[in-house]
């Protein structure tokens, strides 16, 4: 121990239990953070005072990149006993008539975004690379003769019947694709949206009132 | 701040060190370097949950002559375009109807569609402000649900305030009409809707000042 001298010194607190705390904290809050999900797009989403957070189960997710491609995303619920990415994927099959093999059912739970047209994901899901992967995701078509983006909300209902709605949205993107999309989600019976937006405080109280 | 003290050992046969007495490492640095990874992963785990602003559509109705009619003199129309442009009227643009509102341009800034937003829905944002500043200086104690839900009541017993359409051009951004949805909820109105443009508005909206 040091020696303590007795002339006017500032005494020497030993820091060693604090030091132990603090490694305990950061081994505590390195290992309970998540890493954010690789997005198939750069999207800036606007702000809004909204507090509320999004939901993390039970939600579907589509995604409005700048050029107007349309991503999606499901999530597992709860409980990944559920299987409802696995169901959904297998539903979208039969409706396009595509069977998909039990190794590219279990890769696609395991996936989170993605965006290609029924064609390609097939091919998607049996690549190596997830930098050929990336290149994959060219959007989900909404034209009208082949809605697919319809078809893949309308699944996705039918798989879990309480998925909330969420669309992240570019700022710059122009409103009739949003609307569109809004248009084809209201054709399944949810009226019900949750845009997903960066929260800007905003303090207006009575004081702000126009005299 | 923590010191590691290196005692020296003097073993027979070992290299004969030089005496220098105790090698004081400074962990100042170290515990330094800590509080600053704990710091930023405290507050990026919590930050990391985006947030949503909820927006209720109403009903598609193929039947437009079924839904309920609202007075004019309350419906505030608030039209969007392109490069962040806003305007507004009041009442109903029927052609059937003369004479046509004249579009009055406004902005995003506080002073701009929410200084009129703020004045027409004075009685409401006044309620609503002030039950508000009551619960924040303690004056009353609620749980923040039962607020919740009397805001709510309040909006819903609303007569007076505007009802607000939101109708935006082709050209509108994304970004606008969430703006527009943010300042309903800022300005705490009770009641508003976004629909389409009629031809009798897109007209308008042409002929409007830039």
């Amino acid at each position: 121990m040091p020696k303590i001298k007795s002339t006017a010194r500032s005494p020497h607190v030993d820091m060693t239990p604090m030091v132990d705390l603090f490694t305990l904290l950061l081994t505590f809050f390195l290992l309970t953070a998540t890493f954010i999900p690789i997005e198939p797009a750069q999207i800036t989403i606007p702000s809004s005072v909204s507090e509320k957070t999004t939901p993390e189960h039970n939600l579907i997710t589509i995604f409005i990149a700048p050029n107007k491609n349309i991503f999606f995303n499901f999530d597992d619920g709860k409980d990944t006993a559920y299987h409802y990415r696995a169901n959904l994927l297998k539903a979208m099959g039969i409706q396009y008539k595509i069977t998909f093999t039990p190794q590219e059912l279990k890769k696609f739970t395991k996936l989170e975004t993605f965006g290609m047209p029924m064609k390609d994901v097939k091919r998607w899901l049996d690549t190596e690379h997830p930098k050929d992967a990336e290149k994959m995701q060219t959007g989900i078509p909404m034209d009208s003769l082949d809605n697919q983006l319809a078809w893949w909300v309308r699944m996705a209902r039918t798989v879990n019947p309480y998925a909330e709605v969420a669309i992240k949205a570019d700022g710059d993107v122009v409103f009739p694709v949003i609307k569109k999309v809004l248009d084809l989600v209201q054709n399944n019976g949810v009226n019900r949206f949750n845009f997903i937006t960066t929260y800007q405080k905003e303090e207006v109280g009575l004081k702000d009132l126009p005299k | 701040m923590a010191e590691i003290v290196q005692e020296e050992k003097r073993q027979k046969g070992a290299k004969k060190r030089p005496k220098r007495g105790v090698a004081r490492v400074d962990m100042t640095p170290m515990v330094d370097l800590m509080a600053l990874l704990l710091t930023f992963f405290m507050l990026t785990t919590a930050f990391s949950k985006p947030k949503v602003m909820v927006i209720t559509m109403p009903e598609k109705n193929d039947k437009p002559h079924d839904q309920p009619k609202i007075a004019a003199a309350r419906t505030l129309n608030i039209l969007l375009a392109d490069s962040d442009r806003v305007y507004f009227y009041m009442g109903v643009a029927d052609p059937n109807k003369p004479p046509l509102p004249t579009l009055i341009k406004t902005n995003f800034s506080k002073d701009g569609i929410r200084r009129v937003l703020l004045e027409k829905n004075k009685d409401l944002f006044t309620k609503i402000a002030e039950y508000r500043e009551a619960r924040l200086k303690g004056k009353i104690v609620v749980a923040d649900s039962t607020a919740d839900s009397y805001i709510k009541k309040l909006k819903s017993d609303d007569n007076v305030g505007p009802i607000v359409l939101i109708k935006a051009d082709d050209k509108a951004k994304y970004k606008d009409i969430v703006a527009i949805v943010d300042e309903m909820a800022i300005t705490n109105i009770a009641s508003y809707a976004i629909v389409d443009l009629s031809a009798t508005e897109k007209d308008l909206l042409k002929s409007a000042p830039r």
